[in-house]
């Protein structure tokens, strides 16, 4: 009898980058997206464009679980963990291979989904249950447990809307550490928040682990994947790259990350440049000039970005967006409409100089596109290039801010007293 | 191998586990009727949710359900009954007539517009844990029959008032609102994948139901359609739903071939919005 809790065959995942990740907001953009929808199909089946607009989020990923194990999942942003730990979830389909879970699963992604603010505690506890996939009569059955757990019992009629934050969380967590799974896959946002709820999520962890549950943990933070785990895999571009220890593991991601991988090298060729008219290679530079792929707050950054060529038309436009490790995007730029600057279509070489840096300590990525504004997008290069911020001190207090608790974000800012 | 060896393959006291796989979809995906009745306590749920919350965030709470197709009955009756002299094409009385028609249009169109937008104002769901998509649509179709409930107090208090009284045709009439429930679900899950890939037919949406309402007989009876487009406008599954409905509360011929018609169509509009949607639904947390 097979003692595998996860296993893992061949495990692809493909996403088409499409106009929407660029932003394709207005009626007339739809609309026109729309109607050439079936020509990019087209395109699409009969396999033209196909580098331009697809990348592999996970490629060939084979790995089993064994009951019982406590496994990390480490690597760095855009590794594939989050794509690795929605199809998991179920929440969205693998392209290719498959997975077969063997018990029950529950998956934690959050806590608190589906929790709504006009309703009651009491009512959000079944609501929430219901939607990790509790039967009411369970959900009856542990309430006064949750309540107690969540030291809510005075509020439990009160709509949430009126909770605090961590009265909030409090419930929310109770709900989800009712849950009795016997393959459970969790990710990093538990362990993030205050020191308190982050104790209690390790806490609960600990307990599942020692109950023999089989715990499959998305992490960055590599001390909690040495201090939980069994066993720790590291993913890198889609592929797995190391499986061991959580020690040996950790250390060894560690020792690369710091030697700079491809990403954050400061500079980036194209690996698999789309067809026909195309950003090729990005530089990013210091002050200096020379090229860097850390900086610190409050230094200024130049971007230089070259085309493959000379472009189809002239008064084109270049963007960047900026984003942070949850790959959300935080801040964005572009010659037009944001500025008035209009490329010609001789031009190559594009240098915006972007500073100086309000961002806080932590690692960023930046992607491209290039096209007319609203009219044309030639070419999109998502998530070309990475750097960090090392240190973040923009007020020469000694006092680093990071983005793990405190944002991406500083503003400038000044301290008075009432009047 | 003995019977013994088997037992011990498989030991009785631990039953094997079920497996799930998650793999590519197939292209050909069915309603997986098994599994949405493990999930009904969940359907229970986001029905239960959208009612409370409805009836919450309004001041005058499940009033609205009665207000609602009060004063649009009234405003109809007035403009085109009274000054449209549409009451002439009109056996009984105008008011009552608009009334009737208007109950299986509100819940119609309401469950249709609220089914085709719950996708998109879920997506904060869709996109952190599993369950079948199509609970998402579906609750806001159940939970749209509430109202549709609320308004029968409001037609019989109508009927007294009028005078009218309800033939034993009313046996009939469950079987037209679940005409209408299952057009309404195929048009709401057929909207609600559409706007998932396509925001905008949202605003084409809202047009839809406009000219809709038009195109069903609510304000006029199935009598001004000339004989020649008959079948044509009987396409409009809910047509032959709302004609029914009202031949079975108020008495009055059935007009049998529009009804069929309809049923016709309404069947193929439920399957092709279903197949549609769970076409598109392994794609939706990838373009939410």
């Amino acid at each position: 009898m097979s003692s595998d809790a996860i296993a893992i065959e061949k495990l692809g995942k493909r996403y088409t980058i499409g106009a929407r990740q660029l932003g394709n907001t207005t009626f007339r953009e739809s609309l026109t997206s729309m109607v050439t929808a079936p020509w990019r199909r087209f395109r699409h089946l009969s396999g033209n464009a196909e580098d331009a607009t697809q990348f592999w989020a996970l490629q060939d990923v084979s790995f089993r679980v064994g009951v019982g194990e406590v496994i990390g999942i480490v690597g760095p942003n855009g590794a594939g963990k989050s794509t690795l730990l929605k199809i998991l979830s179920r929440i969205t389909a693998p392209t290719t291979g498959f997975v077969d879970l063997t018990g029950r699963v529950s998956s934690l992604l959050e806590v608190g989904t589906g929790f709504h603010p006009e309703l009651t505690g009491r009512e959000n506890v079944f609501l929430n249950g219901a939607i990790l996939g509790m039967y009411r009569n369970e959900i009856r059955r542990k309430f006064d447990d949750i309540v107690a757990f969540a030291e809510l019992e005075q509020f439990i009629d009160t709509p949430v809307k009126h909770y605090s934050s961590g009265m909030f969380v409090r419930l929310a967590f109770s709900v989800a550490a009712h849950l009795d799974p016997e393959i459970l896959i969790v990710d990093e946002v538990l362990s993030v928040g205050d020191l308190h709820f982050r104790n209690r999520c390790l806490g609960r962890m600990q307990d599942l682990r020692s109950e023999g549950r089989t715990v499959l943990f998305v992490s960055h933070d590599l001390t909690s994947v040495r201090q939980l785990c069994t066993r720790a895999l590291l993913l890198s571009a889609g592929r797995v790259v190391d499986d061991g220890t959580p020690g040996e593991v950790t250390r060894r991601y560690e020792q690369q990350h710091h030697e700079n991988g491809a990403v954050q090298s400061g500079a980036v060729d194209r690996v698999h440049p789309p067809r026909g008219y195309h950003l090729k290679r990005v530089e990013l530079r210091n002050a200096a000039g020379a090229v860097a792929s850390r900086f610190d707050a409050g230094e200024t950054m130049e971007i230089h970005l070259w085309a493959s060529g000379p472009a189809p038309e002239n008064s084109y436009t270049v963007e960047f967006k900026l984003l942070n490790d949850d790959d959300h995007v935080i801040s964005f730029g572009a010659a037009n409409p944001v500025q008035n600057i209009y490329y010609r279509a001789e031009h190559e070489h594009f240098v915006c100089r972007v500073g100086p840096l309000p961002l806080t300590e932590g690692s960023y990525s930046l992607s491209f596109s290039i096209g007319v504004w609203n009219v044309a997008r030639w070419d999109a290069w998502p998530k070309a290039i990475g750097f960090t911020i090392e240190r973040c001190d923009l007020f020469h207090t000694g006092h680093g801010i990071s983005n793990v608790h405190d944002g991406d974000f500083v503003l400038q800012q000044e301290w008075l007293i009432g009047p | 191998m003995t019977i013994a060896d088997k037992m011990l393959v498989v030991p009785v006291s631990q039953p094997e586990r079920r497996t799930l796989r998650l793999e590519a979809p197939r292209s050909w995906q069915m309603l997986n009727l098994a599994e949405l009745r493990e999930y009904r306590e969940l359907l229970f749920f986001f029905v239960w949710r959208d009612v409370k919350v409805r009836y919450k965030q309004t001041v005058l709470g499940a009033l609205w359900a009665v207000i609602q197709p009060l004063l649009t009955t009234f405003f109809f009756a007035l403009l085109f009954g009274r000054f449209g002299g549409m009451s002439r094409h009109v056996s009984g009385p105008y008011a009552l007539h608009v009334f009737v028609g208007m109950m299986p249009w509100t819940f119609f169109s309401n469950a249709v517009t609220l089914a085709a937008n719950s996708m998109v104002g879920s997506s904060h769901l869709i996109t952190k844990v599993y369950f079948p998509r199509i609970l998402v649509p579906a609750s806001s179709i159940v939970s749209s029959l509430v109202d549709f409930a609320i308004s029968f107090l409001v037609l019989a208090v109508m009927m007294a008032a009028y005078g009218v009284a309800p033939t034993w045709w009313i046996v009939t009439m469950p079987l037209f609102v679940a005409g209408t429930v299952v057009a309404a679900t195929g048009a709401g899950v057929l909207f609600a994948a559409l706007i998932v890939t396509y925001r905008d037919v949202r605003y084409v949406l809202t047009f839809v139901m406009q000219l809709w309402l038009f195109a069903s007989p609510v304000l006029y009876t199935l009598d001004i359609i000339p004989p020649q487009y008959r079948r044509w406008y009987a396409v409009n599954p809910i047509a032959g739903m709302i004609s029914g409905f009202h031949a079975s509360l108020l008495g009055g011929p059935f007009p049998l071939d529009v009804i069929a018609i309809s049923t016709i169509t309404t069947a193929v509009l439920a399957f092709a919005g279903v197949r549609y949607f769970l076409q598109v639904e392994r794609r939706f947390a990838d373009v939410i």
